[in-house]
């Protein structure tokens, strides 16, 4: 799908407060953010105050949503584990996962550990295909308003274009 | 120089029922629980470094809200790319306060790279519409007054003594306590 398409996902389930870094695996997407009307996008300088700003939606009953390489998530572990899963503040990450095949060296062993750092952390997260991203999404949603914790989507290049 | 929780005290007496409060990690949350504790203070309990983003998030959702961020140099100098993010993003309702004691107090007085910089004139570069540097308890409680209705985002850096605080409690409110009182203080129409 279109980055647009995917933008209309997340805003039918009332996500427009969102914030990152960019990442090629979704190259569209954060100009889209900027120029759509409904999404309030901050263009955030690292992964961990992506996360921070984002938080922020919880207390107006809302998602935030970060978006993000997986090169990043080693910046966001101390915010998830001593802020997000401390307090129980959810937030959608989306992650971008470099390295998932063949790739540029510096994305090899984090693409080889990315769902792992997850498990680490005891969060819940997909891996969507092309053709369940709305599926899986609802069903990482509801796992987290359960829990009361993030929850990461984990994004093949190709899938949002 | 200003006695720390003197300054907390001072700011604090400028706050409104209805205004947010986001404190960083160790002794400033702890000064500011002891001395001021309040539904809309969000106490981060860890995370260092992260109170100005949160706080950011906070001034962008709550346009009507004024909201405080109190951090020391260290928590600052930590998250440094945040304060041109703030600048840029330009939240006229936010009011950023550095307690600056050129140490890592609450981790035992280790010296802070900040005694050779000045963070406000980061500040200043990252395009806050007020950005000053205050030394005296007067300073303060005149710059808390001249700039109540001045549009943010303001920074206000804070000289600070270098004193080890014996006796402050530990916050006792838990994670989840702070988290649902301020939501619910935030949420109320006042």
């Amino acid at each position: 799908m279109n980055s647009f398409q995917f933008l209309e996902i997340l805003k039918s389930r009332r996500i427009t407060f969102c914030s990152g870094v960019p990442d090629s695996t979704f190259t569209n997407i954060f100009q889209d953010m900027l120029d759509d009307p409904d999404i309030n996008y901050v263009s955030a300088v690292r992964e961990d105050v992506a996360l921070g700003i984002v938080s922020a939606a919880y207390f107006n009953n809302e998602i935030g949503a970060v978006i993000m390489q997986n090169s990043g998530i080693g910046n966001i572990v101390n915010p998830l584990t001593s802020f997000n899963l401390m307090y129980k503040i959810p937030a959608l990450i989306i992650v971008g996962w470099r390295g998932y095949s063949d790739d540029a060296p510096e994305h090899e062993i984090m693409g080889k550990k990315t769902p792992e750092f997850f498990d680490l952390l005891d969060m819940p997260y997909r891996i969507p295909d092309k053709d369940n991203l709305s599926g899986a999404l609802d069903e990482l949603l509801a796992q987290m308003e359960i829990e009361s914790i993030p929850g990461a989507l984990i994004m093949r290049g190709g899938i949002v274009q | 120089m200003i006695n720390r929780a003197d300054a907390i005290i001072k700011v604090m007496e400028s706050v409104n029922r209805q205004d947010l409060v986001v404190s960083t990690t160790g002794m400033i949350s702890r000064e500011l629980f002891f001395n001021a504790d309040r539904p809309a203070n969000f106490y981060m309990l860890g995370s260092m470094g992260l109170a100005s983003s949160l706080g950011l998030g906070l001034c962008l959702q709550n346009p009507l809200k004024k909201v405080f961020i109190l951090e020391g140099d260290g928590s600052s100098l930590m998250s440094l790319g945040t304060i041109p993010l703030i600048g840029v993003s330009s939240p006229s309702n936010l009011i950023h306060i550095i307690l600056d004691n050129q140490c890592y107090e609450s981790t035992g007085g280790q010296p802070s790279i900040s005694a050779d910089i000045d963070i406000s004139e980061i500040a200043r570069a990252g395009t806050y519409t007020v950005s000053e540097r205050i030394s005296t308890i007067q300073e303060l409680d005149h710059a808390l007054y001249e700039y109540q209705n001045v549009a943010g985002p303001i920074l206000l850096l804070i000289e600070c003594n270098q004193e080890p605080s014996s006796g402050v409690p530990r916050v006792s409110h838990t994670p989840i306590a702070i988290r649902d009182m301020f939501k619910e203080a935030l949420n109320k129409a006042y």
